[in-house]
């Protein structure tokens, strides 16, 4: 048993969070979020140039076939960093969903051009109802000659709106029977709407009217996309509580840093205990889930089934970034509650990320299916 | 990173796991029904704790991450957590943690050669049980406050006080105490710590009894005892030092994630197989719910308890500190809120000793009135919440 990192995984982590912090301190964060596109093209070439979109891809298409921890390792520092920009959807969604059910072709061009940076993808899958559910996807994708034709709206779709190409879950079949599709996001009847939501990310609407794709945008095969998605579903819940837990780490020790520089009644108030046993609430709920996230990824690397395992740490992860930001808010007082300081990027952010690869409910119901129930 | 036990690591499992399954059949009808200090609780459950000590003892099972030197095997701390799991998911007795746990590794660091030959030899051997001569009435999370004296008389102490919450004192053959050696002293200094004989003249045990009538903590009254020099542990007026050792050593503990996991299988079981208003329990989705977050929960706080082994091993005592207490605080709360959930699921059936009608031997109705206890005891939550915040994030400590 060796619970720590190696020294090339803590050099690692450190050039990145090296880099976030002098490319985009919280002041630019502050100004992506109200931009338009909500991320930056200079930082993002840069980010492919050192490497970071084709860490994990295998070799065999360009890529450094790093494991999957060292992924991880990336995303929990954009989340201490609040950084926005594409990479989830690009490099997890959409990069993991080709690797895993790509055609050869498909993996050869578009894991090339994600590792370059020159292609930013969106994974189009809920929709109006808000389901999780596969039979919660019902935008038909309807036979037209050889290819399909597409009709129908997608909804909470990131960064649609800065995409290249799509990834696009329909129907084909009946309740359920999923097939997945590349998409040009700048294809004729295709309209992109961002939504305004309190994490001021690219959440979008994407409507999709007469859209025709070719027999060769299918991504693996017709009927099978929901498995799909699926095989991707643990790395992709990982990712996330990483870049959440990041967050939740940054998000304490800013507190902790602000509750002993703030005097009251001439004492700093992180002497006082009620603050110091909110703060070690928050510190418990950090630790009890960071371990468990290594774990999670740990068995993921090892090829091991980690279902249950991921929704138990999703399910976690939901509650505790949501507690942990709000307790933030809390010690730091009135200041807490401004756009100024930067608790509160976090606390917005714990929002959004709760319903990321499923919420709170979905997953306590996988865990519980999981036990035998 | 490598979560995997190494092949000798699970072969010693397996070892431990073969020799609790066979001994645990020899348990008495009921054991482990009276909750967690049930052990002491009756002369039937008693007995089975003392012969299962000296087997433990043959085996040299209770001394096993001791130095070799003195009759230990060298055993890492992962191994000992090992070791600690399997003894709990099988609720088996035969560790005396006062003795073994406790009071042994302040020998091994603080004690004299001649007291690491007389006192270890009889604990590793699982000869002797001990209790914990701490707590006063006005000494409980403030333990610095004792007022029990030991005044210094030729080359004996001759010691009055009284201790409280002493668990096991009714059974116990020794006590470590700690007491205060320098009577113009205040607080932590001038404190010693003495191993005490419990059949010496002057000493009275007084039971009291816990919320739901069981006879597991009393109070020791001690009246002249003379205690003889050589059992004095550490410097005199030094014990505060030795002491503050001994409390991180009751903290560490895998028990109730590993112990936890077992009830919730149980639980995951009855819920399946008991039927209310036309269907499973299992299928009610409040109950899916309840089960579904304690499995959370006590899968992360087994992780975090094997993260604390590494710490330790690793020699990162700091941090093992702030870690060990955040053990403890989730540890004690998951099982309070375990043992909430297991007999809200039970419904009427929640409040029923053992007794025939009781489903899982009236563990979870027993859990629950002992639950508060386990939040209190080795440090309250309060206190832990304290010291996660002055050793964890290095917030201020007002004096």
């Amino acid at each position: 048993m060796n619970l720590d990192f190696t020294a090339e995984q803590d050099m690692l982590r450190k050039s990145v969070a090296e880099f976030l912090a002098k490319e985009c301190p919280f002041e630019t964060v502050k100004e992506l979020e109200e931009s338009a596109e909500g991320y930056s093209a200079k930082m993002w070439k840069k980010m492919a140039e050192l490497g970071w979109m084709e860490l994990h891809i295998p070799e065999a298409y360009g890529g450094l076939g790093d494991p999957f921890m060292d992924l991880t390792i990336i995303c929990e520092e954009m989340g201490k960093a609040a950084f926005p920009s594409p990479f989830y959807s690009t490099v997890v969604l959409c990069g993991l969903t080709i690797m895993e059910g790509g055609s050869e072709e498909q993996k050869k061009t578009l894991l090339a051009q994600i590792a370059s940076g020159k292609l930013i993808m969106a994974l189009a899958q809920y929709e109006e109802e808000a389901s999780y559910l596969p039979t919660g996807i019902n935008m038909p994708a309807k036979r037209d000659g050889d290819g399909y034709v597409l009709s129908g709206t997608k909804m909470f779709v990131s960064d649609a709106n800065v995409a290249g190409k799509l990834i696009v879950a329909a129907r084909t079949g009946g309740p359920g029977e999923i097939t997945l599709f590349l998409v040009d996001a700048k294809a004729p009847g295709i309209t992109i709407a961002k939504m305004p939501t309190i994490a001021m990310d690219n959440t979008c609407e994407v409507v999709f009217k007469d859209v025709k794709v070719s027999k060769g945008a299918v991504i693996g095969a017709e009927g099978k996309g929901w498995d799909l998605l699926e095989k991707i579903s643990q790395k992709a819940i990982a990712a996330k509580c990483a870049e959440m837990l990041g967050a939740c780490r940054a998000a304490i020790d800013m507190t902790a840093d602000y509750a002993k520089q703030r005097v009251q009644y001439e004492k700093p108030i992180g002497g006082y205990q009620a603050i110091q046993h909110y703060m070690a609430n928050m510190l418990l709920a950090y630790d009890t889930s960071i371990n468990y996230l290594h774990k999670v990824v740990w068995m993921i690397d090892e090829g091991m089934d980690a279902t249950l395992e991921a929704s138990a740490l999703k399910a976690q992860v939901n509650e505790k970034y949501k507690f942990i930001s709000e307790r933030g808010v809390q010690i730091h007082g009135g200041v807490g509650t401004t756009r100024e300081f930067n608790i509160g990027l976090f606390y917005r952010r714990a929002k959004a990320a709760e319903y990321v690869m499923g919420d709170t409910d979905y997953h306590y119901e996988k865990v519980a299916k999981a036990l035998g129930m | 990173m490598d979560f995997r036990l190494t092949p000798e690591q699970e072969t010693l499992k397996k070892e431990f796991e073969d020799f609790f399954r066979e001994e645990m059949k020899n348990a008495p009808r009921g054991f482990g029904d009276e909750g967690v200090e049930g052990a002491y609780a009756n002369d039937e459950n008693f007995a089975f704790h003392q012969s299962m000590k000296k087997k433990l003892g043959a085996k040299g099972w209770l001394s096993r991450p001791w130095p070799k030197e003195y009759g230990g095997a060298d055993a890492s701390v992962i191994e000992q957590i090992i070791f600690n799991e399997v003894l709990e998911v099988h609720g088996a007795p035969g560790v005396d943690i006062w003795g073994v746990g406790m009071f042994a590794p302040t020998i091994i660091l603080f004690g004299t050669d001649d007291q690491k030959k007389r006192l270890l030899t009889p604990i590793a051997r699982g000869e002797v049980q001990y209790c914990q001569g701490w707590s006063e009435p006005d000494a409980g999370s403030d333990l610095a406050n004792v007022s029990t004296l030991a005044i210094k008389d030729g080359d004996h102490y001759v010691v009055n006080g009284q201790k409280i919450w002493t668990t096991g004192a009714h059974r116990a053959d020794h006590m470590f105490l700690l007491a205060r050696t320098d009577p113009n002293s205040t607080r932590s200094r001038g404190l010693s710590v003495f191993n005490v004989k419990m059949d010496y003249p002057g000493i009275e045990v007084r039971p009291i009894l816990f919320l739901d009538r069981s006879h597991v903590y009393n109070e020791v009254f001690l009246k002249d005892v003379r205690i003889p020099e050589y059992d004095r542990i550490g410097p005199e007026n030094d014990g505060w030092r030795s002491t503050r050792e001994t409390m991180n050593f009751e903290r560490s503990g895998v028990g109730a994630f590993a112990g936890g996991k077992k009830t919730l299988q149980e639980l995951v079981q009855y819920a399946k197989k008991t039927k209310r208003d036309g269907q499973p329990l299992s299928n009610n989705p409040l109950v899916r719910r309840k089960l579904a977050e304690l499995f959370v929960d006590l899968d992360a706080g087994h992780t975090l308890a094997y993260k604390i082994a590494w710490l330790q091993h690793k020699g990162g005592l700091m941090m093992a500190a702030s870690a060990a207490s955040e053990s403890k605080v989730f540890g004690s709360e998951l099982t309070q809120r375990l043992v909430n959930y297991a007999t809200e699921i039970m419904g009427l059936y929640g409040q029923v000793q053992h007794s025939k009608w009781a489903p899982m031997g009236g563990r979870m109705p027993s859990g629950y009135c002992f639950a508060p206890g386990g939040n209190i005891a080795a440090g309250s939550s309060e206190i832990q919440r304290n010291l996660i915040a002055w050793v964890g994030l290095g917030l201020p400590r007002f004096k």
